[in-house]
């Protein structure tokens, strides 16, 4: 009789993240992957020579190298049952007007154009594997600023996108990064011109949702002497039987005196491999920040990670991992002090819960010469039950002396003293374990834009119902 | 003051991890009185507090809690609370990452939500105090506690001093507006000017819809705090009940004199 007001997150759960429109698409490749199959993707993207053969070199790449046996189990995953292209349309849109009726469906699903309307500057929203709509803002166009789906970019501005592209992340760095620069599409390819301050954050929206469908999205940011940019993703995936596979590569360069930082809320549908592979690299008094935070998938594996070039540069890493029933969030940040008097602090939190798994691994390198550097590193966890997990891997490779490093780790329990107290007030127990769930990882929460930190407290809510008796 | 009472403790004993605290304890609140409950360190006064609160760890293994006449044995702390029953702990804990204007909004729509539930509310579910209105609210009882309005934006208990503690637990109780207030040795750790304050904000809120239970060691702020009834308990019982004049008596004799079993009277 006496109860609060339901959340009625779950109820609309399968309405707002579990649909899908019907597949209505101009091309898909037949599953699996060989030579002719990235040939054919690359043929059919118009792409030079060049890049074809960039791709069906990371194939060969892709071929040789084992999987990794650290981190999550992926010996699951069955590389040959998945499709490795999908294009819904035949063009690009161009304005929202453009964009087919049931597409815009989805994104009003998802309060895309409501978003639109108060925050974005320019929306790149990935449907499946093609970015369908694209905006910018005329304000940011006349600022020089090229913010465009990565195969655009490839098209548009080529000698630019030649230039960096895979110079962070080539394909030998690791099994998915080879199986990302053989198959990928879609994307942003982000350049802000010499001091220009882009004060609005860019964002794109992007899901999966063809069955058996992979996500190979490729992002390349190049942020040039003392510009600012914030690019922001998110994604909700809706939910499907068989595994499917995201495995995405950003590449971020961060020039002298510029700043970045990128935004990430993944929230995959709990069948998802996401195998993503984000690095930055900061030259002399650079910014790069990572925000990153890890609710849905079966297994995340993903480590964010700063190269500090030249002195001054700074890395923030800003991580939360949720894992719930059946999931595994091996999250983390890495970083690499190249150059003396750089600074670098990395704050994870992981929740886990109904026999979830988060790991933390951190990896923080200081090479020979890089002397005065400062790094912290705080990763807390909380675990919400005896059957659920947490495990720390920090891992310090120091080869200089005069530097500053700290490293502090907490495991917690949701403690009957602080239930208790938040019941005497009247709220009951789920909402009390909900709201010291969300002041857990409000540190982290309050860095990210507002709309981000209200679905992200609404999804914590959500995972955290029924969940104390 | 013959109406049923708020607050009704008949013959409670109370078990913690198996050991008895409580045994056969007795006790009537009314909305506008102000009772004191002194005794020892160890007496079980705090066992009490927390027992009419709903800890779950606390036993109950025979006797009664009414709250308005009806029991109480089967309710969570959060239905006690939001029924009208508060507590101002002895040691408020820390909820990091949770805003002090937060939690008192969500503990706030808590109560509005069943208000409307039983039809005497007249906002509809899920809506919540208008975020003007509330912020007047807490800008006002917060003016009444002479505490800084930047205490809205922290995070509830994390890193506060004891007398800001404490502040803290009045205002949350100027806030919500309980019938019956417990009040568990919130004069300890306070200085004299803190406990001054913390006076003056309880004065503020009694009042015929306003019951309160002072528990305390000391009868320091009974100074500041009149109360109508007296009760002084020892082992698990309270030993005799009177008046303003019983707590001075306790000042002067101290607790021995109750102990060794002199001038006892049943309540």
């Amino acid at each position: 009789m006496t109860t609060t007001p339901s959340l009625d997150i779950r109820e609309r759960y399968q309405e707002k993240y579990g649909f899908h429109d019907s597949d209505q698409y101009v091309f898909r490749s037949r599953r699996g992957l060989d030579a002719e199959i990235v040939s054919q993707i690359s043929e059919m993207k118009g792409e030079p020579a060049w890049m074809r053969d960039y791709r069906l070199k990371a194939l060969e790449i892709f071929e040789r190298k084992p999987l990794p046996t650290w981190g999550g189990n992926v010996a699951d995953i069955d590389f040959q049952n998945i499709y490795y292209y999908v294009k819904p349309t035949s063009e690009e849109a161009k304005s929202w007007d453009d964009v087919p009726a049931d597409m815009k469906r989805t994104f009003d699903k998802l309060g895309i154009p409501e978003a639109e309307q108060k925050f974005l500057s320019g929306v790149g929203a990935q449907y499946d594997s093609e970015v369908v709509y694209h905006k910018i803002k005329e304000s940011l166009e006349k600022q020089g600023v090229i913010f465009l789906s990565c195969d655009q970019g490839l098209k548009e501005h080529e000698e630019l996108f030649r230039q960096y592209f895979g110079t962070v992340i080539p394909s030998t760095d690791n099994k998915f990064a080879a199986l990302n620069s053989a198959v990928w599409s879609g994307g942003s390819f982000i350049y802000v011109p010499k001091g220009v301050h882009v004060d609005v954050p860019l964002q794109a929206y992007f899901r999966i949702n063809t069955k058996d469908m992979g996500q190979f999205e490729r992002t390349l940011i190049i942020v040039d002497e003392g510009a600012w940019v914030h690019y922001v993703e998110g994604c909700t995936a809706p939910i499907y039987a068989s595994d499917s596979l995201h495995s995405a590569v950003v590449e971020i360069i961060v020039k002298p005196g510029a700043r970045c930082r990128y935004t990430t809320i993944q929230n995959w549908s709990n069948n998802v491999y996401n195998l993503v592979t984000k690095r930055a690299v900061a030259y002399r008094d650079a910014t790069m920040e990572w925000v990153d935070g890890n609710l849905g998938s079966k297994l995340t594996m993903k480590y964010p990670s700063v190269y500090m070039m030249e002195p001054g540069a700074k890395a923030e890493i800003l991580s939360i991992a949720f894992a719930g029933r059946g999931q595994h969030q091996d999250a983390g940040g890495k970083v690499v002090h190249a150059a003396p008097h750089t600074s670098s602090k990395i704050v994870s939190k992981s929740i886990s819960k109904d026999g979830g798994r988060a790991g933390y691994r951190g990896p923080v390198k200081v090479v020979k010469g890089a002397h005065d550097c400062k790094s912290t590193v705080n990763c807390d966890a909380l675990i919400l039950d005896e059957a659920s997990r947490s495990d720390t891997y920090p891992d310090m490779e120091i080869e200089e002396n005069k530097v500053t490093i700290g490293h502090e780790a907490t495991v917690s329990k949701i403690g009957d003293e602080q239930l208790f107290y938040l019941q005497s007030r009247g709220i009951n127990k789920d909402e009390a374990a909900a709201m010291i769930v969300s002041g857990f990882i409000e540190p982290i929460v309050k860095e990210l834009p507002m709309e981000y930190a209200v679905e992200m407290n609404r999804l914590i809510q959500l995972q955290m119902e029924g969940s104390v008796g | 003051m013959s109406h049923v009472p708020e607050l009704a403790v008949k013959n409670l004993h109370v078990a913690v991890e198996g050991k008895e605290i409580l045994k056969g304890l007795s006790l009537e609140v009314r909305k506008g009185e102000i009772h004191a409950l002194m005794g020892p360190n160890g007496s079980g006064k705090s066992t009490l507090a927390n027992t009419l609160m709903g800890y779950p760890r606390y036993e109950v293994t025979s006797g009664e809690i009414l709250f308005k006449g009806k029991s109480v044995l089967e309710m969570e702390a959060d239905e006690r609370s939001r029924a009208g029953l508060f507590m101002a702990f002895q040691y408020p804990v820390a909820i990091p990452g949770v805003s002090v204007a937060n939690f008192l909004r969500t503990a706030l729509n808590a109560r509005r939500a069943v208000q409307d539930a039983n039809g005497t509310g007249a906002m509809p579910v899920g809506k919540g105090i208008p975020p003007k209105e509330f912020r007047a609210l807490l800008r006002e009882k917060m003016a009444l506690l002479h505490m800084d309005e930047s205490v809205a934006g922290r995070y509830l208990n994390d890193g506060f001093s004891g007398g800001e503690k404490k502040r803290a637990e009045i205002l949350q109780m100027a806030i919500l507006k309980p019938e019956i207030a417990i009040l568990d040795e919130t004069d300890s750790g306070l200085d004299i000017d803190a406990l001054r304050v913390v006076a003056e904000g309880v004065n503020a809120l009694v009042g015929p819809d306003l019951g309160v239970l002072i528990i305390t060691h000391y009868q320091r702020i009974l100074n500041y705090v009149k109360p109508h009834f007296v009760h002084v308990m020892v082992d698990g019982q309270i030993q005799i009940s009177g008046g303003p004049e019983l707590a001075l008596k306790l000042e002067s004799l101290g607790y021995d004199w109750l102990r060794e079993g002199k001038e006892v009277t049943t309540p």
